[in-house]
């Protein structure tokens, strides 16, 4: 399991049950639809590696990718390295494995206290994050400050604040309208004097492709290092899992501009698969730490790799 | 980010010019390309299938004709395809003949819909309509606090709901009949995200239904949807019969596949694309320009729309003239940056243009405001002759006009050289980069300044 910045909680619900749970899905492995399509034919055909290609495209993992993967495949099955479908579904998983694990990094080390940025493209499920991460650290007894800066969308401050009542954390807000970068200022300040050990952050939902709402983000991180050197240690992107290729470029963007250390995945009780942080651990070599399962305080889980594999196979 | 599907196709059929016609194997290249490019744009995997189909059928055996290159003639085919599937008509909202005429916004969470009930309320009081809104959203923290800010900074009606009213179909009842009794003809009930799959909640959505009958079910999309599109917008569409989609977030850099795919499995029409978070940034759907967008191809009719609305026809015209027989001055150059500020600001301006061509390149441009009062400045301190011409200023000159606009000779020399560029690139506008021929093909060529 997938190291997470903050360890993880013991005797975690996986997130297969958590699906299973929460929504009814129909999970039929790859296997088992490979073999219904083989029917008896157990050779690697063309209509096989269609069906596979199919599979990949429809998680959003991106015709490049998917094509870079069945190019590999096609090498072995061309040498016969592999020579039925159990075989091959074998390679797939471990080679998008491969993939997804050498993104992972150890823990970055921090001072006290960590500010943890959450950013992403509106309505991607940032705000309900935080009260999911508030509840999980407050789990492991430690003190969390919450910091509203997004002033800027309709009531984002009263919605956070609702999390904050939920997870009796506290939280540091000023006006709708005001400076997030002032907010964030007040806000580690109050960490410091207060002694918190975690202050998480909420921003404005923004476009990757407006660079003046980059520039903000900018601005806070220069913020938030002079109040506490190193800061933000972590910053999170959150990612809707059902976003398709765009989300490449949102992960480019916000790592250029707010240095994003891991992914949060989110909506993955839907039945998007999220395909596209294959793209991006592979090209961007960028973490995914938690996935969201759903609107409750507890539906943050930890990545798990294969876990998430076997749900691109699942129908 | 994408390479342009137009360059692509330029490169499959270099060597296709005279050939005379398009046939399965000349074609096999450059239909992979059009999958490709399809499919990075989000187009659902099974739809991409069958236009690719369309596109064979269609292009086989077609005559290359001589105005055209076989790359134009192919991205027309696939641009009207793509239209078809679109639809050729930009959608309007219906009402009922007996007010207060109910609109069900739905979608699943995030996608938009507070933020789309408002757009849509002002949208409607701007044409002479009297909308009253509601949020039936009790699950989601702040929900209803949210769209009643919007409501109030909109100076628009929302209905606010007693202390006791607490299931949705409570406050959409009392919400009806309080439009009703004040003389409302239209009430947006702005629902809570749900999963197609929330059984639950996919009820609670058809009771609505039920009780409200309402005459449009919008279903609101998030324009950077990726192949579950399809699986959203057609349960939802199972379930509740929608009657439109709006697809927000086009004011990004997503390319919009998931119009096609959604439009494809619900057979209903796209009404409203939401372009921003503001309340005024809506805009009537209009399927060539997201079919331009789909094939990377710029939004650059939706920037002349707007562009047209703001700055002089006949200016325009002059301009245009001017920049063919390379009459372009330095004043024309400064005018051109003082509308073009007009649009708003230049980056978002620039992200509208298509990057196809010398356009590529501007992609990541990054516009200083500051530089742009500076430029502004620079020109307004040269002579009338200089602006005319800018050949005749030399160092002497440009020391002078530093030193009267308060900037330096290198910001001068930066200037000069930004617009000899500006003069080359306007130029290859009005030359038209996909050539002239392109008649009715609607793709961005010529525009106006
Ligand atoms: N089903 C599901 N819904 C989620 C999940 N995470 C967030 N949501 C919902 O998605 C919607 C948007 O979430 P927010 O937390 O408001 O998103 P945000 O990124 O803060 O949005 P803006 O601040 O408006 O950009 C809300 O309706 C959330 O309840 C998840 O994991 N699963
Ligand atoms: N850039 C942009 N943001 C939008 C657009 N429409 C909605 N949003 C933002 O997306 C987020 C979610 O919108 P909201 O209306 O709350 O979604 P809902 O959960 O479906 O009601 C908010 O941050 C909105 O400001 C749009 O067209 N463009
Ligand atoms: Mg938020
Ligand atoms: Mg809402």
């Amino acid at each position: 399991m997938i190291q997470t910045l903050f360890g993880t909680v013991e005797q975690e619900p996986t997130l297969l049950d958590r699906l299973k749970s929460g929504v009814q899905k129909t999970r039929a492995g790859l296997v088992g639809r490979l073999e219904d399509m083989l029917q008896g034919r157990k050779e690697i055909d063309a209509d096989l590696l269609d069906e596979l290609e199919y599979t990949l495209i429809s998680a959003d993992i991106g015709v490049r990718t998917t094509q870079e993967i069945l190019e590999r495949i096609r090498e072995r099955v061309d040498r016969s390295l592999v020579g039925n479908a159990a075989e091959l579904e074998n390679l797939i998983r471990e080679h998008l494995l491969e993939i997804l694990q050498a993104s992972e990094h150890a823990p970055a080390r921090v001072t006290q206290p960590p500010a943890v940025m959450v950013v992403g493209v509106n309505g991607s499920g940032k705000t309900t994050t935080i009260g999911k991460l508030a509840h999980r650290y407050l789990h492991e007894q430690r003190k969390v400050l919450l910091c509203a800066a997004d002033t800027f969308r309709a009531a984002a401050i009263e919605q956070l604040e609702v999390w904050a009542q939920r997870t009796g954390t506290e939280m540091i807000r000023q006006k709708p309208g005001a400076d997030p970068a002032a907010v964030l200022f007040d806000a580690l300040q109050a960490a410091r004097a207060r002694q918190a050990d975690y202050v998480i952050v909420d921003t404005a939902g923004r476009l990757q492709s407006k660079a003046n709402l980059m520039a903000e983000l900018e601005k806070m991180r220069r913020t938030a290092a002079r109040v506490i050197p190193d800061a933000p240690h972590e910053v999170l992107l959150v990612l809707d899992a059902t976003t398709g290729q765009n989300g490449l470029e949102q992960a480019r963007k916000f790592t250029e501009t707010s240095g994003v250390t891991g992914i949060v995945l989110t909506k993955l009780d839907g039945t998007a698969k999220g395909g596209i942080v294959v793209a991006i651990a592979r090209e961007l070599n960028i973490p995914i730490r938690y996935v969201g399962v759903g609107e409750k305080i507890d539906d943050l889980l930890p990545f798990d790799p294969e876990k998430f594999i076997e749900s691109l196979f699942s129908k | 980010m994408f390479d342009n599907l137009s360059e692509k196709l330029q490169r499959v059929f270099k060597n296709l010019r005279g050939e005379g016609r398009l046939t399965a194997e000349n074609m096999e290249a450059a239909l992979r390309e059009i999958r490709v490019a399809l499919l990075e744009a989000d187009v659902n995997f099974r739809v991409v299938k069958q236009l690719i189909e369309n596109i064979k059928q269609k292009a086989m055996g077609e005559e290359v004709l001589t105005a055209l290159s076989p790359s134009q003639q192919v991205v027309k085919i696939v641009n009207e395809e793509l239209i078809k599937i679109l639809g050729s008509h930009e959608s309007r909202l219906r009402f009922a003949n007996d007010p207060p005429t109910v609109m069900l916004i739905v979608g699943l969470q995030g996608s938009g819909k507070t933020t789309t009930t408002a757009k849509l309320a002002r949208w409607l009081s701007r044409n002479g309509h009297r909308p009253e809104m509601v949020s039936v959203d009790v699950y989601r923290p702040a929900a209803r606090e949210q769209l009643r800010v919007l409501a109030r900074d909109l100076n628009l009606p929302v209905y606010p709901g007693a202390a006791e009213e607490t299931t949705p179909a409570d406050l959409a009842r009392s919400a009806r009949k309080d439009a009703a009794t004040s003389g409302r003809d239209v009430l947006l009930v702005d629902t809570a995200g749900r999963l197609h799959i929330d059984d639950q909640l996919m009820t609670e959505l058809q009771e609505l239904k039920e009780q409200l009958s309402p005459v449009e079910i919008l279903f609101v999309a998030d324009a950077m949807t990726g192949q579950d599109a399809v699986k959203s917008a057609e349960e939802f569409h199972r379930r509740l019969g929608i009657t439109g989609v709006v697809l927000t977030k086009m004011d990004g850099d997503a390319r919009g596949g998931a119009a096609l795919s959604i439009r494809h499995v619900t057979g209903q029409p796209l009404k409203f694309v939401g372009v921003g978070e503001k309340p005024d940034a809506l805009e009537p759907f209009h399927p060539d320009r997201v079919a331009s967008r789909i094939l990377g191809m710029g939004d650059v009719l939706s920037f002349i729309e707007k562009a047209e609305e703001l700055i002089d026809k006949k200016k325009a015209v002059e301009m245009q003239r001017k920049l063919i027989e390379n009459e372009f001055t330095l004043e024309d150059f400064r005018d051109q940056i003082r509308q073009l500020k007009k649009l708003g600001p230049l980056e978002s301006v620039l992200s509208m243009m298509p990057k196809v061509g010398m356009l590529k390149d501007l992609k990541n441009v990054k516009v200083d405001e500051k530089e742009i009062v500076h430029v502004v400045a620079i020109i307004d301190s040269m002579t009338p002759q200089e602006r005319a011409n800018h050949m005749i200023i030399n160092g002497a000159r440009r020391r002078r006009i530093a030193k009267g606009s308060g900037t330096s000779v290198q910001e001068v020399n930066q200037l000069l050289k930004q617009y000899a560029q500006a003069r080359k690139m306007m130029k290859s506008f009005s030359g038209g980069f996909l050539g002239k021929k392109l008649g009715k093909m609607k793709l961005p060529m010529s525009f106006e300044m």
